[in-house]
Order: C-alpha cells, then sequence, then structure tokens
C-alpha cells in the first residue's frame, strides 16, 4: 500500500512539475513582459529600452494581427490572472471590458494628468472609462474620405470643395464608373462603418447612459431614423455598380487594393494608406506618380447639413492589474508613448499621433500633408460604445447588419435593435 | 483490499465470488498491483486532462457566466440548454454542419477509394506514391485552409483565373463559400480515408480476386461483388472516423469566412460564445451539446451499422 501511494504521490509531482514547466518565469526584475499590437511598437520600445540605462528591458509578446483576435488572447489571459503579463496595447473599444473587470491597473490622478496633457480629444475620450484613465494613449486614428483627383469631373463632385454625402459619392462614383470603396467584411471593421455611420445621422447604437448599467438593462440606439440611415446607405452601396467587388468581405486592405485598382475612384479608410501607397510605389507595383492623383477630405456625411462622425481607432497602453511591476511599468509607459515614440511610431507604422504637437513638427508635415485633416478628424472622432459588454454589442451589430447587400431600412435596424438586447440578457446566441 | 474467506457456505452467488477472490494467489496480486502502479500514472493524467474538464465543462454549462463578470455569476440550471436549443441560430448551424459533414464525407470516401486502390495497385514508385497522396494530411489545418483562402480569393487566387471567372467573389456567397471549405476540408483529409481503405484493400486475399477472374468476372463486377463485400468494416470505421472528425470541423470556416455568410458550424457556436463572448456558461452548454452529438454518431455507427473497430488496428475476425 505504502509502495502505491508513493508511486503515485510522485508521479502526481512529476506530473505537477511538467505542467508548471509551461508556466514560464517573468524574466528579470527589471524586465517587462509588453504585449504589442504593431511591430513598430518593437523598435520604439527597443530604444526606450536602451535610453532608460538598464532600469528596464522589455520581452516582446506580440497579439494577433486582427482586433478580434487580440482582444481574445488578452482577454483570455487577463481573465486567467496571467502575472506574467505588464504592459498590454489594447484597442480602445475594448478597454471598457477590461476595466470594467478590473484587469487594468487605472492611472492615478497625476499620472492621468501626465499622460492626458496634450492629447487630441477623440483619443483621450476613449481611453477613460467611468472618468478614470485605464491606457495612455498611444496613437488615435480616424478615417478619411480618400479620392482619385482624375475621376471628380465625371462623377460630379469635389470632396475638396467641401463635405459631401454618402448618396452623392455613390452617386458619382456610379456616373464615372468607378468604384468607392468600404469595409463590408464581417469583422470589427464593418462594426466602425456602422457605427460611423448612425453617430454621423445623429444616433448612437446604445442608448446614453448604458455604460453603467448590467448587460440585461441595456438598450439599444438601432432602432432610430439614423439606424434606418445606415442601413440603407450600406445597402445602396452595397447594390450599386460602384460596390467594388467582392464588397461583403473587403476589409481596410481589399479597400486600399480596389482603390488602387484601374477602375478605383474613392474610399473610406485609416491614414495608413498613405504611407503603404508609398511601399506599394517602391515596391513597383504602383506608378510612381500614383500619389499625385490621390486627395483626400473629411469622412463623408449622412446629411448634408451635419457634420459627420468620423470613426476613431488607435491605441493605448494599459497596466496589467496582475503585474508584478507596476512602477516600472509607468515608468516605461512614459517614453513608449512621449512626443518621440509618437513621432517615430507615426512615421514607421503610418499611424497618427494621439498628442495634438505631434502634428505640428515639419517631418511629419512632410511625410503626411493631410496632417491637418487627420487632426481636425482625431478631435471630432466618435469612439465605438463604450461598454462593459463590447464583445456582445460588437458581435449583435457584425450579425445583423451582414451582408450589406441585405439590408433593408425597414427591418435591419428594428432586427438589429432586438438582436443586440436579446443577446445582453442572455437570450440569443450570436 | 480485504479478503472474504469465510469457511460457512453462503448463498452460491456469493460462493463463487469469494471462491474466486481466495483463488487470487500472491503472485497474481503482486502482478496486478505492479500494472497499477504501471499505468496508475498515465490513468490519472488521462483524468485529469480529460476527465476534469469534461466535468467542468457540464458543470459550468449551468450558470450564467461571464468570464468579465465573475461576481455576476448565477446558476440556472438548464437555462442555458433552453437557450440554445430554442434558438433558431443553433439549428442553422447544425444543418450547416450536417451539410458539411455529409458532403465532405461522401467525397472523401468515393476519392479516398480510387486513392487506395491506386496505391495498392502502383508496381512503381510504390513509397514516392504513397508519400504524395499522404502530403495534404500532413499539413496543418489552419495552413491549408489559408492556402485554399487564397486560391478562391478574388484578388491573390489563381483559381478564378484558371477557370476565367473574372473576379467572382467565392466568399461572398453562403453556397460559394461552403463549397471552398468543403474542397479545402476534402483536399486535406482524403488521403487519411485512402489510408484507412487501404488497409482494408490490403486484408482481401488475393485469392478471392484470382478466383472471380477465373469465373470471368468483369473489373466492375470483381470491385462490387468481392472488394467491397470483404472491406464493408473498413469503410465503416473509415466514415466513423471521419464523420466524427467532420462534424467539429472549425478551422477551415474561421480561416476562410470565419463565419460570414451563414457559413458557421457548431464549433464556430461554441467558440463564439465561449471565446468571443467570454460567456463560459452558455458556451460550456453549447460544448457540451456538441459532445453529445458526437456520441450519438459514434453510438449509431457501432450499434446500428454494426461497425467493427476491431478493424482500426487491422485485426481480422
Amino acid at each position: 500500500m505504502l509502495k502505491k501511494k508513493w508511486a503515485a504521490g510522485s508521479a502526481l509531482v512529476l506530473f505537477a512539475s511538467v505542467l508548471s514547466g509551461c508556466g514560464g518565469g517573468d524574466g528579470g526584475s527589471t524586465t517587462l513582459t509588453y504585449y504589442i499590437a504593431d511591430a513598430a511598437q518593437e523598435d520604439v520600445a527597443t530604444r526606450c529600452a536602451s535610453e532608460s540605462g538598464g532600469a528596464f528591458a522589455f520581452n516582446i509578446q506580440r497579439l494577433p494581427n486582427t482586433a478580434a483576435g487580440g482582444r481574445e488572447q488578452l482577454l483570455r489571459r487577463l481573465a486567467a490572472e496571467d502575472r506574467s503579463m505588464d504592459i498590454v496595447s489594447v484597442d480602445p473599444p475594448f478597454m471598457a471590458e477590461f476595466a470594467n473587470a478590473k484587469f487594468l491597473r487605472p492611472f492615478t490622478a497625476a499620472e492621468r494628468t501626465e499622460f492626458s496633457t496634450g492629447v487630441l480629444d477623440g483619443p483621450l475620450k476613449q481611453s477613460t472609462f467611468r472618468d478614470t484613465l485605464y491606457s495612455a494613449p498611444l496613437y488615435g486614428n480616424t478615417q478619411l474620405l480618400w479620392y482619385r483627383k482624375s475621376v471628380l469631373a465625371k462623377a460630379g463632385v469635389d470632396p475638396s470643395k467641401g463635405p459631401v454625402t454618402w448618396d452623392q459619392l455613390i452617386k458619382g462614383a456610379t456616373q464615372a464608373g468607378v468604384t468607392l470603396a468600404a469595409q463590408g467584411r464581417r469583422n470589427e471593421s464593418l462594426m466602425v462603418w456602422v457605427n460611423a455611420l448612425i453617430a454621423s445621422g445623429g444616433g448612437s447604437i446604445l442608448q446614453p447612459g448604458s455604460e453603467n448599467l448590467p448587460a440585461n438593462e441595456v438598450k439599444g440606439g438601432i432602432n432610430s431614423p439614423a439606424g434606418q440611415n445606415a442601413a440603407r446607405i450600406m445597402h445602396e452601396l452595397a447594390v450599386s455598380p460602384a460596390a467594388p467587388a467582392g464588397f461583403s468581405t473587403a476589409g481596410e486592405e481589399d479597400s486600399r487594393a480596389a482603390f488602387q485598382a484601374a477602375n478605383g475612384g474613392f474610399m473610406v479608410n485609416w491614414p495608413y494608406v498613405w504611407a503603404a501607397m508609398d511601399s506599394a510605389i517602391e515596391e513597383g507595383s504602383l506608378p510612381a506618380n500614383f500619389k499625385d492623383d490621390v486627395g483626400w477630405a473629411a469622412y463623408p456625411r449622412v446629411d448634408a447639413g451635419t457634420e459627420s462622425a468620423a470613426p476613431s481607432g488607435g491605441l493605448g497602453l494599459s497596466i496589467s492589474s496582475y503585474s508584478r511591476k507596476k512602477d516600472l511599468a509607468v515608468q516605461a509607459i512614459r517614453c513608449l508613448v512621449s512626443e518621440q515614440s509618437q513621432k517615430e511610431f507615426m512615421i514607421k507604422a503610418g499611424n497618427p499621433a494621439a498628442l495634438k504637437s505631434v502634428f505640428d513638427d515639419p517631418e511629419i508635415r512632410e511625410k503626411f500633408p493631410m496632417a491637418d485633416e487627420i487632426r481636425t478628424g482625431l478631435d471630432a472622432a466618435t469612439p465605438r460604445p463604450v461598454s462593459p459588454y463590447y464583445g456582445d454589442v460588437t458581435g449583435s451589430i457584425q450579425t445583423a447588419f451582414h451582408p450589406p447587400d441585405a439590408l433593408s431600412p425597414d427591418s435591419t435596424p428594428r432586427e438589429a435593435n432586438q438582436l443586440l438586447e436579446d443577446v445582453l440578457s442572455n437570450k440569443k446566441l450570436i | 483490499m480485504s479478503t472474504t474467506t469465510s469457511a460457512a457456505p453462503p448463498r452460491p452467488p456469493k460462493e463463487t465470488r469469494s471462491a474466486r477472490r481466495v483463488r487470487l494467489t500472491d503472485r497474481t496480486r503482486k502482478e496486478r498491483n505492479l500494472g497499477w502502479m504501471l499505468a496508475g500514472p498515465a490513468f490519472i493524467a488521462m483524468v485529469a486532462v480529460t476527465g476534469y474538464p469534461i466535468l467542468n465543462a457540464i458543470w459550468l454549462s449551468l450558470f450564467d457566466f461571464r468570464l468579465t463578470d465573475p461576481s455576476g455569476r448565477s446558476f440556472v440550471f438548464l437555462g442555458n440548454y433552453v437557450t440554445i436549443l430554442t434558438d433558431g441560430l443553433f439549428w442553422k448551424q447544425f444543418g450547416v454542419t450536417v451539410i458539411i459533414t455529409v458532403v465532405t464525407v461522401s467525397v472523401e470516401l468515393v476519392l479516398g477509394f480510387a486513392l487506395a486502390m491506386v496505391m495498392h495497385r502502383a508496381l512503381y514508385l510504390r513509397t514516392a506514391l504513397r508519400v504524395a497522396i499522404l502530403v495534404p494530411y500532413g499539413i496543418i489545418t489552419v495552413v491549408s485552409s489559408y492556402a485554399w483562402a487564397y486560391a478562391f480569393s478574388n484578388t491573390y487566387g489563381f483559381v478564378n483565373g484558371l477557370f476565367g471567372l473574372g473576379d467572382f467573389d467565392w466568399f461572398g456567397g453562403t453556397w460559394s463559400a461552403l463549397f471552398t471549405v468543403c474542397v479545402a476540408e476534402i483536399w486535406k483529409t482524403t488521403p487519411f480515408m485512402s489510408l484507412l481503405l487501404l488497409a482494408g484493400l490490403a486484408q482481401i486475399p488475393d485469392d478471392y480476386l484470382e478466383a472471380a477472374k477465373v469465373d470471368g468476372a468483369t473489373a466492375w463486377q470483381r470491385v462490387k461483388r468481392v472488394i467491397l463485400p470483404n472491406m464493408k468494416a473498413a469503410i465503416m470505421v473509415a466514415l466513423l472516423f471521419r464523420t466524427l472528425d467532420a462534424f467539429r470541423i472549425f478551422d477551415s470556416v474561421f480561416i476562410m469566412t470565419a463565419g460570414a455568410q451563414s457559413t458557421e458550424t457548431l464549433s464556430f457556436l461554441a467558440y463564439r460564445q465561449t471565446i468571443s463572448r467570454v460567456m463560459v456558461g452558455l458556451g460550456s452548454a453549447v460544448s457540451v451539446i456538441l459532445a453529445i452529438l458526437v456520441v450519438l454518431i459514434a453510438v449509431m455507427f457501432v450499434k446500428v451499422f454494426k461497425t467493427d473497430l476491431s478493424q482500426q488496428r487491422g485485426v481480422k475476425k
């Protein structure tokens, strides 16, 4: 009997040691594990580490490419109280969910002042939840309307002369025989589009004040004239000749490909496309003078008389509640989001800085001739709904508003609202 | 470990049992103990890594539990199952899963049988041929799904160019998207099917075929009357394995369509509730239902179609 117990016991010990071997250590006492979402963050981190004079070093971990993939990985690890995570890159719409679950360390009042001074409104708004700063904005993002100057005359619309509406663009692109590219793919980019359309029409996906309500009491705001207009515009574009091929599966990169094609005309997209066109020219897949034909303007309007609510994106750096090196992490974030770092990041990744001052930098103004439009857009950008149940919200919207060519202004908003509320109160699946 | 050694003869059934226990010699007992000591750690590990998660999933499926809201956890008993089974989405995805399973497994059976015949009959380059046929099976599903997703893409893909389809968007419609998923699945797992069938083919004695030939049977008659009846057991095992596998399809759908255009399967439903929505209770309930369905398929094959699982090891009755 004794022998048997001993054998079983030793087997368990052996098994446990094998299991714990998977956990991995947390590196040295000055090594911070930094989850990055963009490769260019690593270059900035390397410089910060060397400038710190040994105060901290980074163990870089790359998050999945897609927004949803990044969210899932962070969520899973944070929910498991993974102590090996120190600094995490959080896509702003997901921040509320993490903060509500107490996964993120709130910044102190002094740190809040430090990390929000000089930050543009859009990026700052989406970094706070219940009046607490949970993310230090690293970059802000907003979409612009991009157009090919050569098609304007034929299309009969000129965004450079003043704001244009979606209806004008669809009509103009059809008339000129060119495409109007938007993101109809069923992922986070569809949510970005729906939110921008509803917000531009003066509505909101969730009714105001829902961020403090329990899930089953949250009410949607989609079943409204703004929601109907959104469904109408999406449907009209999807079934019009102006929709690029494969519209219902097109993400940002597919939109860029459509815009760069011979029949490209208009596109809504993030400013990274400007830097991406440079790379395409360098590779030789685009003619050297392609960018001479490219213009940009503010995000299209829904109503001619109402200013558009451009999409808001970006990235914030947060500290895990389970980190053992929180103070050191704050110190490192100071460098990671500094003006110099944001400028460096903007040049390398093409993603706009969150700090106002970066847009006045001569080098930035030279590389990004649309710097002013981006800055204005960032200030007016409307974040996606701030909700601790954002996963359910975006999942319901992506289900209800896809495929765009099957939407109907009469039924989609009502059904979407119902689905959203049912999913939140655990009555339906998505 | 107590042994009953009552001297008074009790009632017959008890007597036989105690008599058998008495017959256990020291040696047998020691051997038995040794067996337990050798197998015990593996047994414990198995229970820990499979039994515990299964029981845990069943337990969790009885709760309304969101991972980001641990304090809001509440016991709902079978509430999650009711939600799932009364939601049209579940039945829709059940239908999609069944369609994918039936289509892929039947095409794989025919193709796999043809490939098995080729591998069995090949006179030259036998090893090279077998390796070539097995290559797709050696490729990770995610990788092969990406390969097929790119192949069918209307911007980078070769499929549209090859068949002159212009910029047709395969992933833009339910049926065309399901078609691509099925193609990727069939390409990837037909080799597995053919391998199992090859084992069955190899068991048919040559005498049977020669006898049939002498009797003047044509090639088709030989396949129909000699090969297929003798391979029935192998075919059923191959079908069982592939059906169980196909029913749990996830990777291809996840990579190729991300579930858009109503191509979501039951595994995808479990993924969406558990991983995306972190509704652990609801997601566990979907997983439990999926597991029950898989068990039902297995039972159906074994009991209704009388699949002989000993064929798996190539043991002939």
